[in-house]
């Protein structure tokens, strides 16, 4: 029994020593990511090239740790107090609530990093099946009777709102602003919708694996992935006239690096994704770079198409959250 | 009043950990449900727990998982009855099969369904043929809660008829009895018990489930939106005291219905044991 005691002594001794030496030298740290659910091949490869980056620009180690789902989720798992570091989300109105509910981050957070802190972008493609048998060439022909459209819960799945966002888009330009039209064109598209899957992956399945529906409404990024995984002779990507500017943001949680003193590498961690390599990485792993020198790399990979913002047609997502998507807003009535 | 001495010792001990634990375990996170719902108006939570959509989900999620408890029921009862009363080949193994819908997570079995039962799926194909669809309908809401349902009604059957001595059946046979009065009269009435006690824990695990369902269900609002989906959709906008408004009245609801299925079960073991 005394011997028992003894060996542990000495094992928490020892374990305290390490510890204690091991500060002395460069002490490591680690940061939580807390992302959704499509970008967890991008950060794998960032991680590994930032590790490398922070060690040879400062000595010291540091290991990051992701943790991916949906974004909604994601976000109040933060609320409610893991503690992120960082936060990579699909929507500014996921971030926008751990400032508004749990305080743990300014207001005007989006402001801090360039292009409304999105270091990367996507945008809504077309997936469809191989030779385009229904003829879909852009979002009027989602309308048309007959035609079976693939896209999750707008309720519950952040990818799905930007579908449903990028379609309304679409009918506003094409009917010159008239929101009655659009309210109607959506409402028409949704009616061609025979499954609304609860998260962006289901939907996919769905589409790919269950054989269901002629076009699947899919994050740029997600499409290729889908294409590249299942072959190229089984689905191709159209690219519609015109669609939605994804912007996937990103912020350093303030509470938390102050408080785990992780803040000068988590703000790195973000910057770099701004830089040559962050951004090269990004636009393999599919998403759109910032960066021009980058973007002209990738430039055949990334069909050129118009593009909007949420700020441009919405006024940001607070608002279009109110109007289309809380209870009682436009989505709702589509069913009633 | 005199102090009543209980025959077993440590009744004080006994009773002060049975309130600790069921407060910590039970009864603190669902008052939680109850101080959150507080929260908001009276108007609001009527307005919340009215709207058609989600009335439309908690008509559903009562049907379907009644419906799943109820096929439970009827199926478990005749599996349990199959592996106690007759010995074949593989039985250890189909034995040890069915609690697999506890251990599965719940993701897998509601996408391995919905593979075998969409319109392209080994069951389904031959199923839209002859007019009936599954996947992304009710129906398939009711095979889903079926299969994760299936374990409880045969474990709590199976004891009971273990421990069920043949010499009941073969005593009402040398009485005259025919098959099925042996059955109706003598079996089933010591199975009842265990078996509503089965039905019972069917139905209350259908009610809460969300994994599976949501897969087949195909959630489309008014038609195939169970209501735990509806929570989840509320928490999506971050409105916690929505989402638990919901929660609040399906936990009231389920609790009428458990306490009524234990009244049953006491009238029924009342009636029983007179002679």
């Amino acid at each position: 029994m005394r011997g028992k005691i003894g060996l542990l002594f000495a094992l928490i001794l020892a374990w305290t020593v390490g510890l204690v030496s091991a500060s002395a030298a460069s002490p490591p740290v680690t940061l939580l990511n807390v992302s959704y659910d499509p970008t967890r091949e991008l950060y794998q490869d960032y991680n590994a090239a930032f590790v490398k980056y922070w060690k040879a620009k400062t000595g010291q180690t540091v290991t990051i740790k992701q943790s991916h789902g949906g974004s909604g989720s994601q976000a109040r798992s933060v609320i409610d107090g893991l503690e992120a570091d960082v936060v990579t989300l699909a929507l500014a109105y996921d971030i926008d609530a751990i400032a508004e509910k749990a305080k743990l981050i300014p207001a005007q957070w989006q402001k801090r990093l360039p292009d409304n802190s999105a270091p990367y972008t996507s945008t809504i493609v077309f997936l469809v099946r191989k030779g385009n048998p229904k003829k879909i060439k852009d979002w009027d022909d989602l309308i048309k009777p007959g035609i079976s459209v693939i896209t999750p819960n707008p309720k519950t799945s952040g990818g799905a709102r930007w579908n449903y966002l990028a379609a309304w888009g679409f009918a506003l330009k094409k009917y010159g602003n008239n929101q009655q039209k659009a309210e109607e064109f959506v409402t028409k598209l949704f009616k061609n919708v025979p499954v609304l899957d609860s998260g962006a992956r289901g939907s996919t399945n769905t589409f790919v694996q269950r054989g269901i529906g002629d076009v699947l409404l899919a994050w740029e990024n997600e499409a290729f992935l889908a294409i590249n995984e299942l072959g190229k002779d089984k689905f191709e990507i159209i690219v519609p006239s015109i669609s939605i500017l994804a912007e996937p943001p990103v912020t350093v949680v303030d509470k938390v690096v102050d408080k785990r003193g992780t803040r000068k590498v988590a703000e790195e961690y973000l910057k770099y994704l701004y830089s040559e390599e962050g951004q090269e990485i990004a636009a393999r792993n599919y998403y759109r770079p910032r960066l021009k020198s980058v973007a002209q790399k990738y430039k055949s990979q990334f069909p050129e198409v118009k593009l909007f913002t949420i700020d441009e047609v919405f006024g940001g997502w607070q608002k279009a959250q109110a109007i289309h998507f809380n209870d009682g807003g436009i989505f709702d009535k589509i069913y009633r | 009043m005199r102090k009543s001495k209980n025959i077993l010792p440590g009744f004080g001990p006994s009773l002060g950990y049975t309130v600790t634990y069921i407060s910590l375990v039970l009864l603190i996170p669902l008052a939680m449900v109850f101080l959150k719902t507080f929260t908001m108006s009276w108007e609001s939570f009527w307005k919340t727990v009215t709207d058609p959509r989600v009335l439309a989900s908690y008509r559903l999620s009562f049907t379907a998982s009644f419906a799943g408890a109820a096929l439970n029921g009827i199926f478990g009862l005749l599996l349990a009855w199959v592996l106690v009363r007759y010995r074949f080949p593989g039985q250890k193994i189909i034995d040890a099969l069915l609690d697999l819908p506890f251990a599965m997570p719940t993701a897998v079995a509601g996408i391995s369904l919905t593979t075998l039962y969409s319109a392209n799926g080994w069951f389904g194909q031959h199923l839209e043929r002859i007019g009936i669809k599954v996947a992304y309908t009710p129906l398939g809401i009711v095979v889903a809660l079926t299969f994760i349902g299936l374990p409880f009604v045969v474990r709590t059957i199976q004891p009971v008829l273990q421990d069920l001595d043949k010499e009941y059946e073969e005593a009402a046979a040398s009485l005259g009895a025919s098959r099925w009065q042996t059955f109706s009269r003598v079996i089933f009435p010591a199975l009842v018990p265990s078996w509503l006690t089965g039905f019972t824990l069917a139905f209350a695990r259908a009610l809460g489930e969300y994994g599976s369902v949501v897969f087949i269900s195909g959630n489309m609002p008014m038609r195939t939106e169970i209501a735990p989906l509806l929570i989840r959709t509320k928490l999506e906008q971050f409105d916690y005291t929505g989402a638990t408004a919901i929660a609040l009245v399906m936990m009231i609801i389920s609790f009428i219905l458990l306490l009524i299925i234990n009244l049953l079960q006491s009238w029924n073991r009342r009636r029983l044991a007179q002679p």
